[in-house]
């Protein structure tokens, strides 16, 4: 970055002039322009398919948008007045709150409990380990359906199970008290394998030689956990939390799967509302505006964890 | 010399007496809590793989054994006859061609071309350098779902909705794998590329021959995680692909799923082939797998 400055434009042509004949601009112009065309093919499909669209949706938001019409009638801020008098809205932020709200502290907190548990090098421990991540590589489409399987009132081994034990018969998925901890339940399952990986790498860079200082000193298990291990730890527990943070309030694949959002709304998140609204409601617009609703909202929260960290690490 | 040894040994064993009897390693409580330990992580571990194992007994039953009762795991009556089935209860065949199309074109593009770029903000001066990687960085922040609305709509403008260029091309590079390439590039010593410029190699030549072979690591790990999360994506080939012969395995089965033609074993079947070829690399290449997630963790 720092190079681009070594670039002297006022160099005159006539100077630069090299005994074989090609100016010294002439080359640095060459060097220049192999170098745009080693960044052509990212930065063009970046700017067609990722940056214009940015700015297209904000744009959209302001209209209220059809897909296939000439004139887009514009309305100012009236999709963003709209979604703040929608409870269907209000409805879906306080389920994607919800699910993020247990499934990360439940997935870091189960991740980091795997990671010590399984910390060292012994085949078993491999073994649970790989167990453990193996939801990590499924679909969470795929898996859905699984899952939705298992909890079907009539085919399903887990609700079957639950009865011979003396339990309750639920129909999880149709009933608005238990649908949403169903999914919180199979978000914790894919999760809990990424956050212990996060948590492994971390656990091998506590110098061991701080461990044994700790011992000496009399700190026992716990302490040595709580005053070495732990603070060792703090930078993947912000991007452990961050990232399961952001993929958590994105939910969408095995809601749409297991649920479609029901029963009436229970478990709709953001993410399926603007799908649907852009999709099968044909309102693009009141759907470019929900998702810069999510956007802001993943921005602040993400900036609200680094903060919270940070302030932790200087107290 | 001694002096020291002998208050480290004393306070070695003043160290182990603050810990009680009864917990110290042999105590009742240190075997209890190591009992109770591997009770939960097995506990643990039946949960997490039930789904799958559910999955291939079921994938090995015929209808009526999936509806019998007392429900089990194991089919009674063990068929091949789901495996037969998926190939023409469903366009099998065609999904499983798409989601190889989507998520290996995805692949390959995406990591020649953000190498490319990844080299040239690493390594190249020009002017701009600065104000594209920023750009390239803007990009990651923003999450996927702002972008989708209107890529449909750009999409549909090319006539490229329902088409693998439409699948392919928006997915051909990301910043969040340039910037990945781009730190890895940057810790590769500078005085190997300035022995070939010494004997006027091209950019070209450095690029291909020198920077490439010596980020393999860095590349095979991005290729595992561009594979894995495409291969499993949902929301990008349903809103892009509408007729059935152009969806992928994860979009194809869930719709044929939410239809109830299709008999549950098939579909099990059909699931667990569409799980195979990333437990197979994951078997065989684990640590790309855990590095990819480690190092990287990104969605979307």
């Amino acid at each position: 970055m720092k190079h681009s400055s070594a670039l002297s434009p006022n160099m005159s042509f006539a100077t630069a002039r090299l005994p074989a004949g090609r100016s010294r601009r002439a080359i640095r112009l060459r060097r220049h322009a192999r170098a745009y065309v080693f960044l052509v093919p990212s930065i063009t499909i970046l700017v067609v398919f990722v940056g214009y669209p940015i700015v297209q949706s904000f744009w959209m938001s302001l209209h209220n948008w059809s897909f296939f019409a000439t004139v887009q009638p514009y309305v100012g801020l009236q999709n963003y007045e709209n979604l703040w008098h929608d409870s269907r809205f209000w409805g879906d932020l306080r389920n994607t709150a919800i699910y993020t709200g247990t499934v990360v502290p439940l997935q870091v907190c189960l991740g980091l409990a795997l990671a010590v548990a399984l910390q060292r090098n012994t085949s078993i421990n491999k073994f649970f380990r790989s167990v453990y991540f193996f939801p990590v590589i499924s679909s969470l489409a795929t898996m859905g359906i699984v899952w939705k399987f298992l909890l079907d009132p009539t085919i399903g081994i887990i609700t079957h199970a639950m009865v011979a034990v003396g339990l309750p018969d639920i129909d999880f998925l149709e009933s608005t008290t238990w649908a949403l901890p169903a999914v919180i339940l199979v978000g914790v399952w894919k999760g809990v394998g990424f956050s212990m990986v996060i948590f492994l790498a971390a656990l091998q860079d506590v110098p061991e030689s701080l461990l044994e200082a700790a011992t000496l000193d009399g700190a026992g298990p716990w302490a040595r956990f709580r005053r070495v291990v732990l603070p060792g730890l703090r930078p993947s527990l912000l991007f452990s939390s961050v990232i399961a943070t952001i993929a958590s309030m994105q939910l969408f694949d095995s809601v749409y799967v297991m649920t479609g959002g029901g029963p009436i709304f229970h478990t709709e998140t953001l993410v399926t509302y603007i799908y649907l609204e852009a999709f099968d409601y044909s309102q693009p617009g009141y759907a470019a505006a929900l998702s810069w609703v999510l956007f802001v909202l993943i921005l602040g929260i993400s900036m609200l964890q680094l903060r919270l960290f940070r302030y932790a690490e200087v107290n | 010399m001694v002096l020291a040894a002998e208050r480290k040994r004393v306070r070695r064993k003043a160290a182990i007496s603050d810990v009680p009897a009864w917990a110290r390693r042999g105590g009742w409580w240190w075997g209890l809590s190591r009992w109770t330990k591997w009770a939960l992580l097995l506990g643990g571990a039946v949960i997490i793989i039930l789904p799958f194992l559910w999955m291939l007994g079921a994938s090995f039953k015929p209808e009526s054994d999936i509806f019998g009762y007392p429900l089990r795991l194991q089919p009674t009556h063990p068929t091949f006859a789901n495996y037969v089935g998926i190939w023409h209860e469903l366009p099998f065949f065609r999904l499983l061609v798409n989601s190889v199309v989507f998520a290996g074109g995805v692949t390959v593009c995406s990591v020649f071309f953000d190498s490319l770029a990844a080299y040239a903000l690493a390594r190249l001066r020009f002017p701009g350098r600065t104000l594209a990687f920023y750009l390239v960085l803007a990009t990651l922040m923003v999450p996927f779902q702002v972008t989708l609305v209107p890529l449909f709509q750009l999409l549909f403008k090319m006539h490229w909705l329902n088409t693998y260029q439409g699948l392919i091309v928006p997915r051909a590079t990301s910043a969040f794998g340039i910037f990945l390439l781009r730190q890895f590039f940057i810790t590769i010593p500078r005085e190997l590329e300035e022995a070939a410029q010494a004997e006027g190699a091209s950019e070209w030549y450095i690029y291909s021959r020198i920077m490439l072979p010596l980020a393999k690591p860095a590349l095979a790990t991005l290729a595992v995680f561009y594979f894995m999360t495409n291969w499993n994506d949902f929301l990008w080939p349903l809103v892009v692909t509408s007729t059935t012969n152009m969806r992928t395995l994860p979009a194809g089965l869930t719709l044929f799923a939410g239809e109830y033609v299709v008999e549950h074993g098939v579909l099990m079947a059909g699931a667990l082939i569409s799980l195979l070829p990333l437990a197979v690399a994951f078997a065989l290449a684990q640590r790309y797998f855990t590095q990819g997630i480690a190092t990287t963790g990104l969605k979307g």
